[in-house]
């Protein structure tokens, strides 16, 4: 028997400081928890799917919803309205009053057109210049073209819309943008509804990733009380799972973004195509650093507190026997 | 360094393991506890090693209460103290070096402190060449000794031992005492679990017997 280092055992236990100490602890649990999924490869990935696709659903809604958003926002100035005003006021009387609603604050521009050149207009755009002929008089009236100016909101812009409707000289107010607002109000409940399913998404991300978890800590049951025994906190036992949900957050939220990147690339072609169609050029917006970080950090904080949860529960009742 | 004082511990049925036991084992003593299966042996060093509480009475280890050791300072506890199983206990999903260092990683022993001790106390149970297999490869003896030196590897002060020698034939058995006993030279507090008689006379220690809970027997070849 060489007892040659026997010096060494007799030494006693020192430890090292304790922040280097709480480091490397961490980093080297952290690689042994990262060992452990990359040994089991399916298991894992299948997991990492399960919470990529949960977390890669509510950001896609999300994001076509800010792209919709995006696209009938260029239409959000586009309030102008019609003020269609009575028969019997005059072409003079009219440019009066264009130019008495022209000085409001809240008005951008107001255009007259006068009936004469509206039904000249609509004779060229018809096609029915031989039958408006054959009528005896115009029966278009004299019309504004209002064009709110841009710091009104959509109350205040009702408001005016109703005060200008009441002008005695007004006949009739022809709001052009109505389904505009009306989209938008869909857009908004479109949002609060992901808001919610995202809401249910997380607690099963979390659920997933407690029974996961929770599961390998009953295959490895007898090393946590192995090493109770020999005389491991329940921090220290606890630590490689917290680590195992980490990871399982992590690369589910990089999932999930591979996912929506993918899927953003599928729909390039058709919105090219859409884009050529109406010759205009609409951008697929993609997710910014800011979302792309959410998506991870929620990731990591739904794995985190999974993992916290389900081990600190279990972890008090595994005493060695 | 051990004593126990009037200890009782019973079980839902009231069947008693532990019945009014005294005992006490002084510093640097090496004591073998005998008796049948279901004596008291095992339940005496579940008591140590606070796995259970007695029902009543003191046990005093160290100059410690451990009745009045919190449940939250129970691992600090037992980092005190050197545990050997008849079992082993080992982890067979890691080398025989990880399993031997555990204990210097629970305690936070930084890297480099931690391979000089791990490599000492594997020279001491003279496995040294062996610390990158796996246990599952070696024999019942080597695993046994792996045991041992991951029990010494924090230099406890106390190293309790249950049927260390129990599933080992006796060439094995007397390996694993001498190792015993070398510790014991060196200041190691010893209390050990065993029903082989004939071994312990031969290594010529204190032997304490247990029947039914309660105190049988003192041998001690030194008076």
């Amino acid at each position: 028997m060489a007892m040659t280092r026997n010096a060494d055992a007799v030494a006693p236990v020192r430890s090292s400081g304790p922040l280097s100490t709480w480091v490397t602890r961490h980093v080297s649990t952290a690689i042994g928890s990262l060992g452990r999924l990359v040994r089991q490869p399916f298991a894992s990935l299948m997991i990492i799917l399960v919470i990529a696709v949960t977390l890669a659903m509510p950001a896609a809604i999300n994001l076509i919803v800010k792209n919709a958003r995006s696209v009938s926002g260029s239409w959000d100035n586009a309030l102008d309205f019609s003020v269609f005003l009575r028969q019997e006021i005059s072409v003079s009387e009219a440019e009066a009053l264009a130019r008495l609603i022209r000085q409001r604050a809240d008005i951008d521009t107001v255009e007259f057109v006068s009936a004469e050149d509206a039904l000249a207009e609509f004779k060229r755009q018809s096609g029915f210049a031989e039958a408006l002929d054959q009528l005896p008089d115009n029966p278009l009236p004299h019309t504004l073209v209002v064009r709110p100016s841009a710091g009104n909101t959509s109350a205040s812009l009702i408001l005016l819309q109703e005060e200008i409707g009441n002008l005695p000289e007004s006949d009739y107010v022809q709001i052009d943008t109505e389904w505009v607002q009306r989209f938008h109000a869909i857009l908004d409940i479109v949002r609060q509804a992901i808001s919610i399913g995202a809401a249910l998404l997380g607690v099963a991300i979390i659920v997933i990733i407690g029974n996961t978890i929770r599961l390998d800590i009953e295959n490895r049951r007898e090393e946590i009380e192995v090493t109770k025994l020999i005389g491991a906190t329940n921090a220290f036992v606890r630590r490689p799972f917290l680590w195992t949900g980490f990871w399982y957050g992590l690369f589910g939220g990089l999932t999930a973004l591979a996912l929506v990147h993918y899927g953003l690339f599928m729909l390039e072609g058709p919105v090219a195509k859409l884009s050529g169609l109406y010759q205009s050029n609409i951008a697929v917006a993609s997710l910014d650093l800011r979302e792309a970080a959410a998506i991870i950090g929620i990731g990591v904080f739904l794995g985190l507190f999974a993992s916290w949860f389900t081990a600190a529960r279990h972890m008090r009742r595994i005493e060695p026997r | 360094m051990i004593r126990l004082e009037n200890v009782t511990k019973s079980y839902p049925g009231g069947q008693e393991a532990l019945s009014g036991l005294d005992l006490s084992v002084d510093k640097g003593e090496m004591v073998f506890v005998t008796g049948h299966s279901g004596a008291g042996k095992s339940t005496l060093l579940r008591l140590i090693a606070l796995i259970e509480r007695p029902t009543s009475g003191q046990v005093i280890v160290d100059n410690q209460n451990t009745s009045r050791v919190k449940r939250r300072k129970i691992p600090a506890y037992r980092r005190q103290i050197g545990m050997v199983f008849q079992d082993h206990k080992l982890l067979y999903d890691r080398p025989v070096f990880d399993n031997v260092a555990l204990p210097l990683i629970i305690a936070g022993v930084s890297r480099g402190d931690a391979g000089r001790r791990v490599r000492a106390a594997l020279d001491q149970v003279s496995l040294l060449h062996k610390e990158k297999q796996s246990p599952e490869t070696l024999s019942a003896g080597e695993q046994q000794r792996v045991g041992i030196a991951r029990a010494i590897v924090t230099r406890p002060k106390l190293l309790i031992a249950d049927e260390p020698t129990g599933n080992l034939d006796p060439d094995l058995s007397l390996e694993v005492m001498r190792i015993f006993r070398r510790f014991n030279e060196v200041g190691v507090t010893l209390l050990i679990a065993s029903h082989d008689i004939s071994l312990i006379d031969r290594l010529g220690c204190r032997r304490i017997g247990l029947e039914e809970g309660r105190l049988q027997e003192e041998v001690d070849p030194w008076q």
